[in-house]
């Protein structure tokens, strides 16, 4: 528990600073007779997270460690967290070439298969389902067209018919 | 007595036979909308508009009234089950009603958010029958100074909203405050935290993506750590019985939600500030008033009434500068003014005059809408905690893939997905060291009203800061705000004192 | 190259199939084959969002498009957003932008790597208007009284408008150099609030389009001293223009559509001819003229002629701010 808390202020402070180096392309001061510069707030409000984040640090090194107390109390949820966590990031990067419909069907059957351990029958429904449901929802009823990459042209017809 | 002669009119046409359903099939569609995370009223009036130059006018007001009410009363549905805000005026109801779904209370929360939408609705349409003429002054006595005072007041609202670790809770509210402020700065026109001119970034950071990443992405991940394969939500069961019980447990709750409609009426009222503080201020008053504050945050239905009565409120009271003054105060309103332009109506302090047929009917139909609303809501309930029941598994994977379809809808980039699953993955990482993260989302709601009117006020007043306290009503204000932060304290010292240091759980 | 055939492949079967449900519009020469985006330079509830979004509802009731228009708002960074989504979409031809003014001022006060140049002429909708007002209670009504009273308060004149760099200021900045004055300029995020917090009086003048003041107007709260446009506006006949006042200022705000670089010529010619027929509407033009609006149309190399014109007009504007990018 310790630790994390210390690696996750350690990571506030880096990105306060970060901020704050990216808030001062804008002038951070006081203008006289028109207040603070498009810069200040960011910049200021950094500034305080970084203090409140090197507090919390000092806080840990001082304190006694929390006893039994553990970041991650089951440590066989760890690759369960992270696969879910991978797999999402996975689903958006293919949603970029192969378009919404195919990266979701494909992250529906490994999550439910992996993670869920369903059958395949019900995987099979789920998986069919669902971008039924979003097409009809999405973009015929709310006009919202979702992103298809290389998979646009087989729904042309689709358009044709729906619109 | 003329208005009620006018609104008597106005009834005749929005209880046709045709209309009636037409508020039906929109108060539905509307529910449907607002309960998906990611879509709220914006959508589902921006849909509906173009279809309305196909119906008579006076439909097609109805058929609007009837999605937004909709909408608003499906914003709770999402908080409630999935404890994603659909919309940023739900985000305090997910602060007690996702926690009475976890105990199995979905049901109860959700007549809760109902039935306290619908008595903030018809105070609120009450309220605006009587006042609307006279009370579009005091908007227009709202300048930046006044639209900053009332933020700050907000703000101090719900100090006591975060966790018991100060320091953290002052870092969210920060990092909060620093993400408000990426995309370009208004006052001097230059793009800031642009992060290496990624344009994704120029338009900011909407409030949905944070809210769909820490609360949807971030709590699904907490939950597969915390109960991997074994469901998370106790089955809620649903019956008259129940439905009998929650209404008991309603009637205790009239103070909080007919003050929470007042105020949500008034506050939203104010053109720039809307539904999203209305409800926060409403929350935060019930907890500061509450004879057990502890208990909110931890499955109290009044922390479930206190913000539905005042965000439902506050959308009936936005409608007024809107009408009165021609201005939007969100972009539903915006929306729902460019329609009455298309129709040839002026919006401005001649409508009620020149249209009172218009004006009237629109009333009449707010008041039939939310009678239909609360009823399709209740009707809809056994569906929607049904929904609960399904295997975690399956829930997840749906909820996960609503999570990345909802967040491309509003603004249609994978910008704002990527940012929704490093949000999730962060904000799941920052909940397991105890960071609040209520103060984070909230943060950057009001973040960007809050520098913009402080700025513009300074900007006004010559740089004089004191421009906050001498102006009349923004002083008021101030003095509120002061008070609601020094009133949490003395509490807490008073109960120091008269009881021992309470152990810390 | 496998990839391409099977796309290739694929496109066809599917135009095949389409062919099978097309509609009789298909020999009327090229439409689109999914739905239209109509990007707009500007967020949700302007000024520039209403008119592109009236357009949108007009073309879908009036028939003009067999698919329907999807608008889609990316008004970030004064709109850089949505000219960098453009400049992305080359070859596009089911991409449309609704433009205004940031459309010169954006890629002139910062270099985001978009030339407009390139981008495709289609149709100017229209030309808005500024007018300058003041607040009904006070007691200037003529433009001689308003510059007096703008001297004696010393640079404490409070001017609203919106964000800094956008239209407004440029306005803003005509008027100091024309008379030699100082504003306080506050900005605001639109149009609207602007026009409400001079009634409400938290600010002393704006520069607001005909349209946003008109509710205010018409009530008798608001009162326009001198309208910035060639000629007489023919919704405020009483109103002088800059010009007949002796001062040679004249501004306006112009409402086009263009696509892409490179738009397919069959898809220019079909929007052009869709945006031809909107602007021939009774509806548009009743609207037109209740809104003050002009509503001139202008396509093709004409229109581009005068998309080129206005950024060097703002280029002057702009470099005389001291505004303009690198």
């Amino acid at each position: 528990m310790l630790a994390a808390d210390r690696i996750i202020a350690l990571a506030l402070m880096g990105l306060s600073l970060y901020f704050m180096w990216h808030a001062t392309v804008l002038p951070i001061g006081w203008t006289d007779g028109s207040g603070p510069g498009g810069g200040a707030f960011p910049f200021w409000l950094s500034a305080v997270m970084l203090l409140a984040s090197g507090g919390i640090l000092l806080r840990s090194i001082l304190a006694h460690p929390h006893e039994g107390e553990k970041f991650f109390p089951d440590a066989d949820a760890i690759p369960q967290v992270a696969g879910v966590a991978g797999l999402l990031i996975a689903t958006i990067a293919a949603t970029h070439v192969v378009g919404a419909y195919v990266a979701l069907m494909a992250f529906m059957v490994i999550y439910l298969r992996l993670f869920g351990r369903h059958g395949w029958g019900l995987i099979g429904i789920l998986t069919l389902a669902t971008p039924v449901f979003l097409f009809f929802f999405f973009e015929v009823t709310l006009k919202i067209l979702l992103p298809k990459g290389i998979t646009e042209p087989l729904f042309i017809p689709l358009y044709a018919k729906f619109f | 007595m003329e208005i009620f002669g006018l609104l008597a009119d106005g009834f005749a046409t929005s209880l046709s036979p045709l209309n009636l359903m037409i508020v039906i099939l929109g108060v539905t569609a509307g529910l449907f909308i607002g309960a998906m995370p990611g879509l709220g009223s914006v959508n589902g009036v921006a849909i509906v508009l173009p279809l309305t130059f196909i119906v008579p006018p006076s439909s097609a007001i109805i058929l609007l009234a009837a999605i937004y009410y909709g909408a608003m009363y499906g914003g709770a549905i999402s908080s409630i089950l999935l404890g994603i805000p659909g919309a940023s005026t739900a985000v305090a109801t997910t602060f007690d009603g996702r926690p009475m779904a976890r105990q199995g209370k979905a049901g109860l929360a959700l007549i809760a958010a109902a039935v306290a939408s619908f008595v903030g609705g018809t105070i609120s349409v009450v309220l605006f029958t009587l006042f609307a003429v006279p009370l579009a002054d005091l908007a227009l006595a709202f300048g930046p100074a006044e639209e900053f005072a009332l933020v700050l007041m907000a703000f101090t609202t719900f100090v006591g909203l975060g966790g018991d670790d100060v320091l953290k809770t002052i870092v969210m509210i920060c990092l909060g405050l620093v993400l408000s402020t990426v995309g370009l700065d208004l006052i001097s026109g230059q793009p800031r935290l642009i992060f290496g001119d990624l344009p994704g970034f120029y338009s900011g950071i909407s409030f949905l993506v944070l809210a769909i990443g820490v609360y949807g992405v971030g709590e699904i991940l907490y939950t597969i750590e915390t109960s991997r394969t074994s469901p998370s939500v106790t089955p809620a069961k649903l019956s008259f019985r129940a439905l009998g019980e929650g209404l008991r447990e309603m009637n205790k709750l009239w103070k909080t939600m007919s003050f929470g409609s007042v105020m949500g009426f008034f506050v939203g009222m104010l053109p720039a500030a809307g539904a999203t503080p209305a409800a926060l201020m409403s929350y935060g008053m019930a907890k500061t008033f509450s004879k057990k504050p502890e208990t909110f945050g931890r499955g109290n239905i009044e922390g479930v009434a206190a913000p539905e009565t005042a965000n439902n409120a506050a959308s009936t009271g936005s409608l007024l500068p809107m009408l009165t003054l021609g201005i939007p105060g969100s972009p539903t309103t915006a929306l729902l003014l460019g329609g009455m332009v298309m129709w040839g109506l002026v919006p401005g302090p001649m409508l009620f005059i020149e249209q009172p047929d218009f004006v009237w009917g629109l009333i009449s139909s707010l008041y039939t809408a939310n009678v239909a609303a609360v009823l399709i809501n209740i009707a809809l309930i056994p569906l929607f905690v049904w929904a609960l029941r399904m295997p975690f598994t399956v829930l997840c994977a749906l909820v996960l893939v609503l999570c990345i379809v909802g967040g491309y809808a509003p603004s249609q980039k994978l910008h704002d997905v990527w940012l929704i699953a490093l949000f999730g993955i962060g904000g799941y990482l920052l909940r397991k060291d105890d960071y609040p993260l209520a103060p984070l989302v909230l943060a950057l709601v009001l973040g960007p009203l809050m520098e913009t009117s402080f700025r513009q006020a300074l900007i006004s007043s010559q740089g004089n800061v004191f421009t906050f306290v001498e102006r009349p009503l923004s002083g008021l204000f101030m003095a509120l705000a002061a008070l609601f932060f020094v009133l949490p304290l003395l509490k807490l010292l008073r109960q120091r004192k008269s009881k021992p240091p309470a152990v810390a759980e | 190259m496998i990839n391409t055939f099977t796309r290739r492949t694929a496109m066809a079967l599917m135009a095949s199939a389409a062919l099978a449900v097309a509609t009789p519009v298909a020999a009327e020469g090229w439409t689109p084959n999914k739905p239209v985006e109509m990007v707009i330079m500007a967020g949700q509830g302007g000024g520039a969002d209403r008119l592109a979004r009236l357009f949108q509802s007009m073309i879908q009731t009036e028939n003009l498009s067999p698919m329907p228009i999807l608008p889609v708002n990316k008004g970030g960074g004064s709109g850089a957003e949505a000219l960098r989504y453009l400049k992305d979409k080359e070859g596009d031809a089911t991409t449309v932008m609704a433009t205004l003014n940031s459309y010169y001022t954006t890629p002139l006060r910062t270099d985001i790597g978009v030339d407009i140049e390139e981008f495709t002429p289609i149709a100017r909708m229209a030309i808005d208007n500024f007018i300058l007002w003041v607040n009904a209670d006070s007691d200037i009504q003529t433009l001689d009284d308003y510059i007096a009273a703008v001297k004696e308060a010393g640079g404490s004149w409070k001017m609203g408008g919106t964000g800094s760099g956008q239209e407004d200021s440029l306005v803003t900045a005509m008027l100091e150099e024309e008379f030699g004055v100082k504003y306080t300029y506050v900005p605001f995020d639109g149009g609207g609030t602007v026009a409400k917090n001079l009634v409400g009086n938290h600010i002393d003048s704006t520069v607001n389009n005909p349209s946003e003041q008109m509710g205010f107007y018409k009530a008798g709260k608001s009162r326009p001293i001198a309208a910035f446009s060639e000629e007489r506006l023919e919704a405020f006949p009483d109103v002088p223009t800059m010009r007949e006042l002796g001062h040679d200022l004249v501004y306006t705000m112009q409402r086009s559509f263009v696509g892409p670089k490179d738009m397919p010529a069959e898809a220019v010619a079909f929007y052009t001819d869709m945006f031809t027929k909107l602007s021939e509407t009774a509806e548009w033009q009743k609207y037109a003229a209740d809104e003050a609006l002009d509503a001139k149309l202008l396509t093709g190399d004409a229109l581009q002629e005068f998309l080129l014109n206005g950024r060097e007009v703002h280029r002057k504007i702009l470099d005389s701010m001291g505004e303009l990018g690198s």
